[in-house]
């Protein structure tokens, strides 16, 4: 760690990491999440051939990791939130992290078979 | 030549209170970056901090209109399979999707834009690296909301 940062690890530090990487992901899907729904001025076909590659297997896992992203990033966006402006926040930060990774694994393994069930049809029948 | 005066001091005059009283017999210093009356107006708004509280509060809402917003599309009614074109005319047509989706959008972009800014600003340290990098974010910002919102505003199901 190189001196005079301000975080020195732990989950202080890399919850601010990671709310920085999903930030800027969810950012650059938005982008092109838009492009792709504009096709819907384009033409029904042209906007059925692109949402068709969103129902491929493999983009379903990337549905998956995208949901992923965002349910942390909100999670431990309102926990920042609570850090900011609840005067108990700074205290129970840690608590909140380990509250927050808790929910969000809650989340994600309800999340398996509405986002994955389709992918697993297709790739080995139903 | 008697003096009657205070001795010389580094403490300078406090506005709106005097140095020494009884119940501050050391002499009151002024915080060291407390606007007083003749400290000059400051030149600069207060942009960082609407830009600190926008992220709180946009975030707040985002946690409804997004996670909302991927329930529908990913979770219920089959999931991604049932999103087509046939689909979108179908939500679009209710003036309240159209809101949702309008705010998302704009929320979004902002919140993100503004995160991005806040990173640029962070790991680009040459200025010409930090000019060229927000024109390309704002840019790109503008370009996204603008045709985001017109597609919801110029949305026709008869398209074909
Ligand atoms: C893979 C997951 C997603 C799917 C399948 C999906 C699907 C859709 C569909 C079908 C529409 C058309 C309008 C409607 O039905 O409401 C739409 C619009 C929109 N979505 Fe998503 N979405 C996903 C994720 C997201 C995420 C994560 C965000 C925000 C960060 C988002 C933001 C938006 C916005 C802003 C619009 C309006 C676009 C416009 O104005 O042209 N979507 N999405
Ligand atoms: C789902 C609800 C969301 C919540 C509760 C939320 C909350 C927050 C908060 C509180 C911050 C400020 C963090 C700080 O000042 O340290 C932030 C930063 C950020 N957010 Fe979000 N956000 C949400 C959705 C989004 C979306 C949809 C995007 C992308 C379009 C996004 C992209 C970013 C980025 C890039 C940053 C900057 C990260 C940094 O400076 O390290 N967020 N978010």
């Amino acid at each position: 760690m190189p001196a005079g940062t301000l975080y020195r690890g732990r989950e202080g530090m890399w919850s601010w990491v990671a709310h920085r990487v999903t930030g800027v992901l969810i950012f650059f899907f938005l982008f092109v999440h838009v492009l792709d729904t504009a096709l819907v001025r384009v033409s029904p076909e042209a906007y059925d051939k692109v949402v068709a590659t969103y129902k491929t297997p493999i983009v379903a896992l990337l549905e998956y990791g995208l949901v992923a992203a965002i349910l942390f990033h909100a999670l431990n966006g309102l926990r920042v939130i609570a850090v900011d402006f609840w005067s108990k926040g700074p205290r129970y930060q840690k608590q909140m992290f380990w509250t927050v990774m808790g929910v969000w694994i809650v989340l994600m393994a309800g999340a398996i078979y509405p986002v994955l069930g389709h992918a697993y049809r297709v790739l080995f029948g139903s | 030549m008697s003096t009657t005066e205070t001795p010389a001091s580094g403490v300078g005059p406090v506005e709106g209170a005097p140095v020494y009283t009884v119940d501050t017999p050391a002499p009151l210093i002024e915080a060291p970056r407390k606007r007083t009356k003749k400290s000059p107006r400051s030149t600069r708004g207060n942009f960082e901090l609407a830009a600190w509280l926008f992220m709180r509060l946009s975030g707040i809402v985002l946690v409804v209109l997004v996670i909302g917003h991927l329930l529908i599309q990913l979770v219920l009614d089959g999931g991604v399979s049932k999103v087509g074109f046939a689909f979108v005319a179908g939500r679009w047509a209710s003036p309240f999707w159209q809101v949702w989706d309008l705010l998302m959008l704009w929320l979004a972009m902002l919140h993100g834009a503004n995160g991005l800014r806040t990173i640029i600003n962070d790991y680009a340290e040459r200025p010409a690296s930090r000019l060229w990098l927000k024109a390309l974010l704002y840019t790109a910002t503008v370009f996204t909301i603008l045709l985001g919102t017109l597609v919801i505003f110029t949305f026709d199901p008869n398209i074909r």
